[in-house]
Parts: C-alpha cells; sequence; structure tokens
C-alpha cells in the first residue's frame, strides 16, 4: 500500500464521516442539554430532502442549504413542543420525527417531481462544488506532504470543512461559554438552573436548535455535495450511526470525532476490502464490516471498556416545583 | 391528583388525538392540490370494499397484532423495546431454519408448531440480550435495540446472501419451504365450507394473533409474574421492595416480547411468502409503536389500533393506483402523526379536558 492509497482512504474517511460528525455534534449538543435525540436520523433525511428540492428549484446550493437547516430546526422545534413544552416522551418523539422525515420527504418529493420520491439530479452549479484550498501546486514537489495537501485536506466540499470545524466550535461553546456552562448544568441538573433564575425550556430550546442546523447542514451534504440529487431514504441509518459514535465518544466532542472517524473509517474501508481476503480471518462479508460500529457501541454501553456515563438528567422531563 | 374518567381518557383523548393525526394528513393533501375526502375515499375503497380488499387489510393486522403486542408487554414494565424490526426478522431466521431442517420428513401437524416455535425463539433471544444488558450491565436498552436491529438486519443480509440463499439465485432469499410447513389460508378453509371468498395471503396466523392478545391479557392481568410486571412499570424501587426481581424481571419482560415480535415472522414467512425474503419486516415493528401507543397497551386496544393501521396500509397501496401525486408513503406519513400525537404530545390535550368534564379521584 502506498502513501498515496493511505490517502485515498483516509480522504473517503473524511467524506464518509461528515454526516456522522454533523449528526453527532447535533446529538451532543441536544444530549447534554438532557433531551435525548434518536430523531436525528430523520432531521438528516429531511433536511437532505429539503436541500435538494430547494436547490433543484432554484438553482442555488446556499438556497437549498438555509431550506435544509430551516426544515431540519423545525422538527428539532416539534421535538421541544413534544417533551419540553408538553413533557412527552423524548424517545417515543424521536421516533415520530423519524417516521414522519422518512413519509414526508417521498410525499413531498413526489408531489413535487413526480419522480418516484426523487428529486431530479442536481446540474453542476446547483451543487456544493469541491474547494481548491491554495497551495496545490506550490506543494505539489514535496514528497508526502504535497499529496498530502492536495487529496486529504484540499479539495473537499464546503459542509465536509464545516463539519470538521464543528468539532472545535461545539466543544467551545459547551465547555468555554457562559451559555455552554449553563446548558450542560441543564443537562445534569435543571433544578439547579432553574434556582439561579435562568429559564430550562428557553435553554433546551436552543440547544435542540444548534442541533438542528447542524442536522441541517449535514442533510444539505448528503443531498447536495456527495451526492446529486434527493433518493428516498438516503440517510441509510447514519443518524443513528451518529448516534452510537456520540455515546461512542462518550458524550465529549473530540473523543466523539475520533468515533466518527473510525465508524467512517470501518465503512470506507469495508468497501476496499469487499472481496480481498486478509491474513489471518481470510475473506469478510462486508455485512460484518458494516455492523462493526453498532457491535462496538453495544459492548461499550455494556461497560466493557470502559463507563460511558450519559449526562444525568437526560431524558427526563423537567417539571418546575409549585 | 386528579384522574380523567374512563370515557374521557380511553374514548375522548385517542379520538382527539387520532382527528388531529388524520386532520394534518388532510391539509398535507389539500397542499399537494388533491382533495383529502376523495383520498380517504379511495383508501377505505382500498381497505374493505374492492373483491380481497378485507383478506388483505386483516393480513397486514396480523401483523400489527404481533409487533404491537410486543411493545406493549415491554411498555408494562416501563421498557422501550423498540427493537421489534430485528427481532421479526430473527424470527424469520427462526421459523425458516426449522423447516430448512425438517420440512422433508416431518408432517404439517408437527412441523407448523415446531416453526412456530423457532420464531418465537429467535425472536425472544435477540430481545434477551439487549434485556440482559440492560439488567446487569446498565445499557440503556432504546439504544442497545436500536443497535440490534441493524446487527440483526446485517446478519440477515449476509446469511441470505451466504448460506441461506437459494441455489442458482441472484436474490438473497431463501428456499421455499415444502408445502407442509405452509400455514393454510383462510380463503382455503373458508372456502371448504363452500363459502366464496377471494384468495388473500391472510392464513391461520391471524388467529394465532388473537390467541396472543388473549395470551398476554392473562399473562399480564392474570398471573403472578404479570402481577410483578405492572408493578415494576409502576415503580421499580417499590417493586425491589416488594422483593421482586427486577433484573430476572427485565428479561424475562424482554424475551416475551421479542417472542410476540418474532411470531409476526409466521404471518409473512409462513403464510404469505413461503420463504425467507430480504427486509421482510419492512417497518412493521416500528409500526408496532405505534399500535402499542393507540391501543393503550392494552390487547383490546392493539386489536383495534392494529385493525385501523392494517385498513390504512392495505388502504394507502390504492392510493398508488387512483393518484399520481399521492403514494403509499402517505399512510407512513399519518403513522408519524399518529406516533407525535397519541405518543409524544398525549398529554397535550389532558389540562383543559380536564377543566372541561372535570376529574375523578384517583
Amino acid at each position: 500500500m502506498t502513501w498515496l492509497d493511505v490517502l485515498l482512504i483516509l480522504d473517503s474517511t473524511f467524506r464518509v464521516a461528515t454526516p456522522l460528525i454533523l449528526c453527532a455534534m447535533a446529538g451532543l449538543v441536544s444530549e447534554r442539554a438532557g433531551i435525548v435525540d434518536i430523531g436525528l436520523e430523520g432531521k438528516l433525511l429531511a433536511a437532505a430532502f429539503a436541500a435538494a428540492a430547494t436547490a433543484a428549484l432554484t438553482g442555488s446550493a446556499w438556497a437549498g442549504l438555509l431550506a435544509g437547516i430551516g426544515v431540519s430546526v423545525l422538527l428539532s422545534i416539534v421535538h421541544g413542543f413534544a417533551c419540553i413544552t408538553h413533557r412527552g416522551e423524548q424517545i417515543i418523539s424521536g421516533i415520530a420525527i423519524n417516521i414522519l422525515a422518512s413519509g414526508m420527504t417521498v410525499v413531498a418529493g413526489v408531489a413535487l417531481f413526480r419522480q418516484g420520491g426523487q428529486t431530479p439530479s442536481l446540474p453542476r452549479d446547483a451543487r456544493f462544488p469541491s474547494i481548491e484550498l491554495p497551495g496545490v501546486e506550490a506543494f505539489a514537489d514535496i514528497p508526502y506532504f504535497g499529496p498530502f495537501w492536495a487529496e486529504l485536506v484540499s479539495g473537499h466540499t464546503l459542509p465536509v470543512y464545516l463539519a470538521v470545524l464543528s468539532v472545535p466550535l461545539v466543544w467551545w461553546l459547551l465547555w468555554r461559554t457562559r451559555f455552554g456552562l449553563r446548558l450542560r448544568a441543564v443537562g445534569e441538573m435543571p433544578s439547579a438552573v432553574d434556582s439561579a433564575g435562568i429559564s430550562v425550556p428557553w435553554l433546551r430550546y436552543r440547544a435542540l436548535i444548534i442541533a438542528g442546523v447542524l442536522c441541517g447542514i449535514a442533510g444539505a451534504f448528503l443531498s447536495t455535495a456527495h451526492g446529486a440529487g434527493f433518493v428516498r431514504e438516503m440517510s441509510a441509518g447514519k443518524g443513528y450511526i451518529a448516534l452510537a459514535a456520540m455515546i461512542f465518544g462518550k458524550w465529549r466532542p473530540w473523543s466523539v470525532l475520533f468515533a466518527c472517524l473510525l465508524f467512517g473509517f470501518l465503512e470506507a474501508g469495508a468497501a476496499r476490502i469487499q472481496g480481498t481476503p486478509l491474513p489471518l480471518v481470510g475473506e469478510i462479508p462486508i455485512e460484518v464490516v458494516l455492523v462493526l460500529p453498532y457491535v462496538a457501541t453495544v459492548i461499550l454501553l455494556a461497560g466493557f471498556f470502559g463507563k460511558a456515563m450519559p449526562p444525568r438528567a437526560l431524558g427526563t422531563p423537567y417539571v418546575k416545583e409549585r | 391528583m386528579t384522574r380523567l374518567p374512563g370515557w374521557a381518557e380511553y374514548l375522548l383523548i385517542p379520538i382527539l388525538n387520532l382527528s388531529l393525526a388524520f386532520g394534518v394528513a388532510a391539509l398535507v393533501v389539500l397542499a399537494i392540490g388533491e382533495n383529502p375526502v376523495e383520498a380517504l375515499n379511495v383508501m377505505i375503497q382500498g381497505a374493505f370494499v374492492y373483491e380481497g380488499a378485507f383478506g388483505y387489510t386483516l393480513y397486514y393486522t396480523t401483523n400489527f397484532i404481533f409487533t404491537g403486542l410486543a411493545v406493549a408487554v415491554a411498555f408494562h414494565a416501563r421498557l422501550f423495546n423498540i427493537g421489534g424490526e430485528g427481532q421479526a426478522y430473527l424470527g424469520g431466521l427462526g421459523a425458516i431454519l426449522v423447516c430448512l431442517a425438517f420440512d422433508s420428513w416431518m408432517p404439517g401437524l408437527l412441523l407448523i408448531p415446531l416453526a412456530i416455535a423457532g420464531a418465537a425463539a429467535m425472536g425472544a433471544a435477540w430481545a434477551f440480550i439487549p434485556g440482559w444488558l440492560q439488567a446487569y450491565r446498565g445499557s440503556h436498552i432504546v439504544i442497545t435495540t436500536i443497535m440490534f436491529n441493524f446487527i440483526g438486519a446485517g446478519l440477515m443480509v449476509a446469511l441470505l446472501a451466504g448460506v441461506l440463499m437459494r441455489g442458482g439465485q441472484s436474490n438473497p432469499e431463501s428456499r421455499e419451504v415444502a408445502e407442509a410447513a405452509r400455514l393454510p389460508y383462510m380463503h382455503d378453509i373458508v372456502n371448504a365450507f363452500g363459502f366464496d371468498m377471494a384468495s388473500t395471503p391472510l392464513s391461520i396466523a391471524f388467529p394465532v394473533a388473537l390467541l396472543a392478545c388473549l395470551g398476554v391479557w392473562v399473562l399480564i392481568w392474570r398471573t403472578r409474574w404479570g402481577y410483578a410486571l405492572r408493578a415494576m412499570g409502576q415503580s421499580e424501587s417499590a417493586a425491589v421492595y416488594a422483593g421482586i426481581p427486577v433484573r430476572r424481571m427485565i428479561v424475562t419482560a424482554m424475551a416475551v416480547s421479542g417472542a410476540l415480535a418474532g411470531l409476526m415472522a409466521i404471518n409473512t414467512v409462513l403464510g404469505a411468502h413461503g420463504k425467507v425474503v430480504l427486509n421482510f419486516p419492512s417497518g412493521f415493528g416500528f409500526t408496532g409503536i405505534a399500535v402499542a401507543l393507540m391501543g393503550r397497551s392494552h390487547p383490546v386496544g392493539i386489536i383495534l389500533a392494529a385493525f385501523l393501521f392494517g385498513a390504512l396500509f392495505q388502504g394507502g397501496t390504492e392510493l398508488d393506483f387512483e393518484f399520481q401525486t399521492i403514494t403509499r408513503e402517505m399512510v407512513l406519513l399519518i403513522q408519524g402523526l399518529i406516533i407525535l400525537f397519541s405518543g409524544a404530545l398525549s398529554l397535550m390535550f389532558v389540562p383543559w379536558i380536564t377543566r372541561l368534564v372535570g376529574g375523578r379521584k384517583a
């Protein structure tokens, strides 16, 4: 395996991991505020549709991105309305959002485009182009670093860079700002935050809105940057893998990023090793590799390697005492 | 604490939530530019009126009864089993393995009960592991069952495209089971008595599902185990104090729940298809959540809710033929709305209904 092969695998790892990173960060923000978010999958799917549909109608990827974010935030607010305002079950609300999204995207898709739930495939200028970073030419002659810069660092679409940026951003927001301190407190002990005179519902709503924005970018990536249009069920469980990655990273941004890259690497690698026998184990069916993230998460949750401690108030609606 | 009178809690609020879900769906149909009344009419025709329609409706109802019961049993213990999809899938594996092993010589009277037991056992096993992990290792049942849905799906794809795949075929599906292993169709039975019923995939799995409802009712409201289950669901600490072995209860509750989900496979694998096809649970496991929520986790409610969803699914397929702009995914949308309104937002109406009709002392 040459240096270029390594770079190409890492390159596709980042591309596969992009929606995972964004959704996992969304889940992290929401769960740190005490709201379980298994609706990531639905938000991702709905955003992917909204982005592709808008880009197809307006011809602008940016309008698509905005629409994706808008729809995803809207679903976040529905989730909040159910489980913050009305103290409903967060898991049921999440399931409702997922099912709603998979029905709504096809219904709207057929109504708008009559192509069996797909959007028309997007022309080049209605998609996010690859961004050539400066220096590709200049570094080209440097061994190792030149290809590294050209293949791995440069040449991705905007959402990929946003995904990588989202990690330090979320870290900074949650661990270096007053808002973040309060947000984490509301996930651990909301009564303490309440007694300091800060609104628990409003904080949680804001956490969900941030989560919605991140999922929206992830959705736009799927349909207007990575793909060229929306296909039904195109989120294909990525929201759930992101959820797994978030747990696998123990609700901490950098570990979650690592988990997303690991899961992304497994998927990117699975495609490459398909059909080729490996040393010691022989040929592995691709399905086995693809379920590894889920297996790993189950093992982690069972406390077999390190304990994953969720935020303490996770999943419990806050009732203000009277 | 005041509670609503029974008729308001069990009739008024479910109807309000249901109307809200259908109301929103009607708005969507209007936004598409079609007539919601016409769409509803098409669905009713498709679910009840056309030849064989009613049989198909009951066929879907059978699936939903099983998956609904599965979710409900776990609900009574305050456990969210959202792994019904995977448990049903693995149930299919249990049924097909029994058939592949014995269907060359075993008579149907022996083979069918054995295959049914196989489906229940594999479904139970697939729920047992998350149950055990929750009880003894503290992992969250919701997350583990989600993961197990995916692991199960991956496993089944690997098996169906691998060792289970029928020779000389490129579709990932098993070979067909022998005639002896097929569940008798209802139309064959009914027609034997001189009636005339259209051919549908409705098989004796339907009466089996009704029996399962009775069984669940007895189990939950008439046995010591059921009492322990409900006590645990009401208050885990009180259950511990009363000497109920909570951990063992979690594991057994999940196993029973998984067995019921696994039984869904008999309706499709032994009834309709006669083989295991790729992704045969096709979302019915998830729909079980909506069925259990609508049916308030009671067998009678579940039969009604399963019937509603059965009619929706069968009626929904008709939408594809009658409209260019509305497809059967409309039903998925309605299903999501029902889960939202009668599950997550179930408390929304309670305060002002209480004010309206007055509460009663709990």
